[in-house]
């Protein structure tokens, strides 16, 4: 792995590489000093077009337990506002050394852009690009359900896919990078995934995705559902008709407490509810539910970190496995593995 | 092929042994701006031969001069992309002869001074016939007609009246359009997009853009606005043109219409004929384009529709744009790609190398047809003896590889970079002048503005040296 653009091209073995070592790593973040010093003298940017104050941290926390030096470039007050070219960010970003570039953009493709083009030679990692893909999300997602999943088949995570279990993502997908790259991620692991959502609100060509579609949540769950993945939905969308009210999307495909009874009766008793966060409570989900046991919302979190570590140690202590001690810690270290990377890969 | 150097003397050439239209070899002799001879070995009957300058052209097609019925020459106002000296220089190395100056310039070409500005500008620069188009609508602004009386009564004589880049959404104003340009015999080319169903449209809609999380410009977008013009245009008995058609459902409509007597016509992309959404995979923005890049499978109904004359004739959508609008996110970039000098290449790879056109048709679809739309009469002539000698005399034969870099527009966003391509114009005639020879620029056309008419149609101005 070069950079880390997106879920649709990622093999399965790379999927499962992540995750294995998102478990070491989390070992680490249970630790009193939460602290490795992998990335000792790597420089990790966080470039970040659109505001998302949770994704920059996450990322900002696994750098800096990585012992690497973190910037921010928000692109607010910046001379990105000025008019700045995403050409020009990057080549500025590359002439001060940037090992890592962690891109969030509202522009669909843009990480791609950095990785395709000699703007910038640096690891890129895309952080969310437009209605794209949000790869570290559906990373985390996986390594939530993963826990869960082998911990009820009480056999250890390492190693695993999640091969059987039954997903249902209910939402905007239309506008969800992440439900995208949960849908090539899953299926790379061996799940069993169904899209839940208003016909308005699925992209023409959606039929041709590795997934079941349904217009019904509680046929859905009447189905059988191991996870639950509720995607934010922005009230707005109602303005452009692609529901009538928050009300009736609410009623119809939100996950409320009648829902929440509804997985007690139907005898889910191991039904996990996951949602990426930022909630609209009272909208795509109810308080009782984000806040039931069966919710995984923080502890997504909790393990978005992991895989952020794990994201950045594979890309910035190159392709081989090295024990984290002895990963490059020096610059002329890190050199040497960069223009080992060079030439390009396609993606 | 083997050329002298130019004549200065004489001003005549002999084309020895070309292919006409793809068929026998025969021998042209261009003179004081005609054909002033076709035949067999005509350098052995003498007369008026003599001191012509000679061009071995055994192995070379020879076609009437294309006309583009759609080129963004982008002067006035965009210099930076490109100016009519450098795209017509680009046009005459594609194998034009003519083309068709888009509207959207800055200012508008909306008025008769703007007009008449891009054919001095044309003239000047005496590469092609440059023919402006008139907007529709002032300031492309789609609220209210623009003088298109006043364009067409110009010194630029104005035939074709397009908004193009935007649609004349509104119905009453296409209506009166389409109406109003019968007065002068024009017609009016749609860019068929209904705006609402395309708000931040970046690509086609289908499962590519399900993937890449592209806003989808779906094809009913087009087929919608072309379905609406075409019963427009049978009610009000007007000629509509129908620019870049890019989907299998508008080639439906368009049939329906011709079937049903409607006075349409309709124009393809080389792009459209060849390249699909699957490009818009890599997010490099060279492949971004409106109307969008489609599927194969409107890439086969197009090249089968160009093919059984449903559309009438290929125009480039010529679209040179600086570097700093494609290097960028592809939500950013701007839309368009450049063409004149691909043009020949993609067709003959599209349609005459998967046999389902030959070089007649060749002519029919870039040169004979246009011209026609244009109502351009000393364009897309045959090429017998007496007629104006707008000839591209091409080689088959030839394979190059696609360098934007080394073209002469200054637009370098061609999606064909790097491909390997089929023919090489190796001679442009206009007006009996090589603009072209040896593949590469020779001298423009000088015209005399004392002598010549409004229309450009007589030919009586002399071609000018170098």
């Amino acid at each position: 792995m070069r950079h880390l653009l997106s879920t649709e091209d990622l093999s399965l073995s790379d999927a499962v590489r992540i995750l294995d070592t998102a478990e070491e790593m989390a070992a680490v973040g249970e630790r009193e000093v939460k602290k490795l010093p992998t990335l000792r003298g790597r420089t990790v940017v966080n470039l970040f077009f659109e505001d998302s104050t949770r994704t920059r941290i996450s990322f900002e926390a696994a750098a800096k337990r990585l012992s690497a030096d973190v910037i921010n470039f928000a692109a607010k007050g910046s001379s990105v506002s000025k008019g700045e070219s995403l050409k020009d960010t990057a080549q500025t970003l590359s002439a001060m050394g940037a090992d890592a570039v962690v891109i969030r953009h509202w522009a669909s493709g843009a990480p791609h852009r950095l990785a395709a083009t000699d703007w910038i030679d640096a690891a890129v990692i895309n952080a969310g690009d437009g209605t794209h893909e949000h790869p570290t999300q559906a990373l985390l997602d996986a390594f939530t359900m993963r826990r869960h999943w082998s911990k009820l088949a009480g056999t250890p995570s390492a190693g695993a896919d999640l091969t059987g279990m039954r997903v249902a993502i209910a939402g905007d997908v239309l506008h969800s990078r992440v439900a995208r790259s949960n849908v090539w991620l899953l299926r790379t692991l061996g799940a069993e995934v169904t899209l839940v959502a208003p016909p308005t609100l699925l992209p023409i060509g959606v039929e041709k995705w590795p997934c079941t579609v349904s217009y019904d949540l509680d046929e859905t769950l009447a189905k059988g559902v191991d996870a639950m993945m509720m995607l934010r939905v922005q009230g707005e969308r109602m303005n452009a008709s692609f529901f009538p009210t928050t009300r009736e999307y609410s009623r119809r495909w939100g996950f409320d407490d009648n829902r929440l009874r509804a997985l007690d009766g139907l005898g889910l008793k191991d039904t996990i509810i996951m949602h990426p966060g930022p909630m609209n409570r009272g909208l795509e989900i109810s308080s009782a539910a984000a806040d039931s046991p069966r919710s995984t919302v923080l502890a997504q979190v909790r393990n978005g970190v992991s895989i952020r570590m794990a994201a950045l140690y594979l890309l910035l202590s190159g392709d081989t496995r090295e024990p984290a001690a002895h990963a490059g810690t020096t610059r002329f270290h890190s050199a040497e593995n960069t223009s080992a990377h060079a030439p390009k890969e396609s993606h | 092929m083997a050329s002298q150097q130019q004549d200065a003397g004489t001003g005549a050439y002999l084309i020895r042994g070309a292919a006409i239209l793809g068929g026998a070899p025969e021998d042209l002799l261009i003179r004081d701006g005609i054909i002033a001879a076709r035949g067999q070995n005509l350098s052995a009957d003498g007369s008026g031969v003599r001191n012509a300058t000679v061009i071995e052209a055994a192995g070379l097609v020879a076609l009437p001069g294309m006309v583009d019925i759609h080129t963004h020459l982008r002067e006035p106002g965009r210099e930076d992309a490109e100016t009519v000296e450098t795209g017509t220089r680009a046009a005459a190395l594609g194998g034009y002869t003519a083309v068709h100056a888009m509207a959207n310039s800055t200012p508008v070409a909306d008025t008769a001074g703007v007009v008449e500005q891009v054919l001095t500008l044309g003239r000047t620069a005496g590469w092609v016939d440059v023919r402006p188009v008139g907007a529709v609508t002032v300031g492309l602004a789609g609220e209210q007609l623009a003088e298109l009386g006043a364009m067409a009564d110009s010194r630029a004589h104005v035939r074709v009246f397009s908004d193009d880049g935007i649609c004349v959404h509104d119905p009453v104003l296409m209506r009166r359009a389409l109406e109003y340009v019968k007065a002068f015999d024009g017609v009016v080319a749609q860019h068929a997009q209904e705006p609402r169903l395309t708000a931040g449209a970046q690509m086609n809609e289908g499962e590519v853009s399900a993937v890449l999380g592209l806003t989808g410009w779906p094809a009913v977008a087009e087929e919608s606005i072309i379905a609406r013009d075409v019963l427009l245009a049978q009610h009000v008995g007007s000629r509509l043109h129908v620019c870049h058609v890019s989907t299998a459902g508008s080639v439906e409509i368009i049939r329906w219409a011709k079937s049903r007597g409607v006075n349409v016509t309709a124009e393809v992309t080389p792009h459209h004929l060849w390249l699909t959404d699957e490009l818009a995979r890599s997010y490099d923005p060279v492949y971004k384009v409106n109307p969008p890049l489609r599927t194969d499978a409107d890439v086969q109904a197009l090249r089968a529709a160009l093919a059984d004359g449903t559309i009438d004739v290929v125009g480039t959508d010529h679209a040179p744009h600086p570097s700093e609008h494609k290097e960028c996110e592809w939500a950013q970039a701007a839309m368009g790609m450049t063409g004149l000098e691909t043009a020949l290449s993609v067709v003959q790879h599209t349609m005459i190398e998967t046999g389902l056109m030959g070089w007649a048709d060749f002519a029919r679809v870039t040169s004979t047809a246009p011209a026609a739309i244009g109502r351009l009469e000393d364009q897309g002539r045959p090429l017998d003896a007496g007629e104006p000698a707008n000839v591209t005399l091409v080689d088959p034969a030839a394979r190059w590889t696609v360098d934007p870099s080394k073209m002469a527009t200054m637009g370098r966003n061609s999606p064909f970079a790097g491909r390997e391509l089929p023919g090489k114009v190796v001679a442009t005639f206009f007006k009996g002048h090589p603009t072209v020879l040896d593949g590469k620029l020779n001298t423009p056309y000088r015209w005399l503005p004392e002598t010549s008419d409004p229309a450009g149609n007589t030919g009586t101005a002399a071609a000018g040296r170098s």
